[in-house]
């Protein structure tokens, strides 16, 4: 199970700087989303001329389904000079790799809660560390897509873009780079130090824990 | 003493690294180290370099600095959470250990406890941004140091010959403003490379030693373009190494590229740091040679 949970407003306002498309996703059943506060904040959005469209889906996490889904936004997709996602972390950067040179926002940051979880077998994953990182890393998670995890840019150990844990896997700082790159962020590499906070999980596991089962 | 004493005052800082052994006793990275070493600005001490496990940097440093050296104390990332980082910063200020060189570490796949844990618990650019908290007197929770706060030359390192060379540019401005003051970089074997580099990384304004390791035959040059990250060792020079195989194997090849690339790149430069992997007997004719 996850839980996702609404960014702070300010955060989201600060990241979008102009108009954006909104992609909700309602996806797995076993997933526990802000829909009220969502809503609200989508609808201050609008109200204020900066949404240029809203779909509310399932499974982005599918691309193929996602494709199929985005099809009859396109013209609003590109107008928008961003597209805000609310889902887990796996829908964000399943966004974030169709529309490569657009900027892909983070609504929100992804949880977890013991048990099942996940539909669709994919490359790329969420930790649900409950951090999201992807608004600084052009919706590319240097949690999962690193191999040490790292938060603050590429090691030395990536040899012809792949890593030294495995030659058969991408550098996930240099997919980052190179994405950031295309969407002309490269300022983003110079937020300040990021160090995780690792107590984050169990706080909100304790707020947000289903009543166990007798 | 602060290597950044000796880049203040203009000198052209030489230092070179041992390794720890595996095992207990220290007495011949001691005496290797009195022996060939004694005349450089500092030394630097691995952290259980390409994640083998062996004797510590800190004591390894400890012992050093009572023989006499200088010691440059590496941190990895690899091993230990931010506690233990934070709590072996402080030990080795209690030790009068004041050169810190921080570096993410290679990944515990790589070595020889492949099944280890690998920790990451901070990165290269984050364990520098704590030591500069605990210089300023407290620790990365923002708790108060008990006292007089440590101080240290902090150092990181950095890949010019890197594919991504761009990428490694950027994160060395985050290590700037992490609190980095001097750098020493990967192994260079192009120099074209290292200046256009450096061209580039001078407008960072901190020191860097240009990172030299000693080429021992053609099949390890061969074998680091093919497995080592961040380095490439031209194809003349590989033509060098097996044109002599005698002079090559007696090191006398290894160290004329290396005093050669060192004259190149001296002028762009403010230091050079030798990684000898065994060679540090050649240390003193590669000075020599390269007029230093």
């Amino acid at each position: 199970m996850l839980i996702t949970r609404l960014k702070e407003k300010e955060t989201i306002e600060s990241l979008l700087g102009g108009t954006c498309f909104i992609l909700n996703c309602r996806g797995c059943s076993e997933m526990s989303f802000p829909q009220d506060e969502a809503d609200a904040l989508e609808a201050q959005l609008a109200s204020e001329g900066k949404v240029t469209g809203i779909l509310t889906t399932d499974y982005i996490c599918s691309p193929e389904n996602l494709k199929l889904r985005l099809e009859r936004h396109q013209t609003e997709i590109e107008e928008a000079d961003a597209i805000l996602v609310l889902s887990c972390g796996v829908g964000v950067q399943t966004v974030s790799e169709l529309y490569e040179n657009k900027k892909v926002f983070s609504g929100c940051d992804t949880l977890r809660l013991p048990g099942f979880q996940g539909v669709t077998p994919l490359d790329v994953d969420c930790g649900q560390c409950g951090e999201c990182y992807l608004n600084l890393t052009g919706g590319i998670c240097p949690v999962t897509a690193c191999s040490k995890s790292l938060l603050n840019g590429q090691c030395g150990g990536a040899k012809n873009g792949k890593c030294e844990v495995d030659p058969e896997m991408d550098c996930g700082w240099e997919r980052i780079y190179r994405r950031l790159e295309a969407i002309g962020r490269l300022d983003l590499l110079k937020v300040p130090t990021q160090i995780r906070n690792y107590s984050t999980d169990d706080a909100v596991y304790k707020q947000n824990a289903p009543e166990k089962q007798g | 003493m602060k290597i950044t004493e000796l880049f203040r005052q203009g000198e052209f800082v030489v230092t070179a690294e041992v390794g720890p052994p595996k095992g207990c006793h220290l007495d011949g990275v001691v005496n290797e180290a009195k022996e060939y070493l004694s005349g450089l600005s500092a030394v630097n001490v691995t952290d259980c370099q390409s994640s083998v496990m062996r004797l510590g940097s800190l004591a390894t440093c400890k012992v050093l600095k009572d023989a006499g050296l200088n010691p440059i104390y590496q941190m990895t990332c690899r091993d230990r959470n931010r506690i233990a980082l934070q709590s072996d910063l402080l030990s080795a200020a209690a030790f009068g250990i004041d050169n810190v060189l921080c570096l993410t570490g290679d990944h515990t796949k790589l070595g020889d406890h492949p099944g280890a844990k690998p920790v990451f618990d901070l990165d290269s650019v984050s364990l520098l941004a704590t030591v500069r908290a605990l210089e300023e007197g407290h620790d990365l929770a923002g708790n108060e140091l008990i006292g007089e706060a440590p101080s240290f030359a902090k150092g990181a390192v950095v890949s010019p010959c890197s594919d991504s060379v761009d990428a490694q540019l950027a994160k060395m401005e985050r290590k700037v403003a992490a609190g980095a003051e001097f750098f020493q970089t990967q192994a260079v074997y192009d120099t074209e490379k290292f200046i256009s580099f450096m061209e580039k990384a001078k407008e960072f304004g901190r020191p860097v030693q240009l990172g030299i390791v000693l080429l021992k035959s053609a099949g390890m040059a061969t074998f680091m373009n093919k497995a080592v990250a961040g380095i490439h060792v031209p194809d003349d020079m590989i033509t060098e190494l097996k044109a002599d195989k005698e002079k090559t194997k007696a090191g006398i090849t290894g160290v004329e590229i290396a005093a050669r690339i060192i004259r190149e790149c001296k002028p762009y430069c403010q230091g050079v740091h030798i990684m000898a992997m065994g060679w540090e007997s050649k240390i003193p004719a590669l000075l020599e040679l390269a007029g230093i």
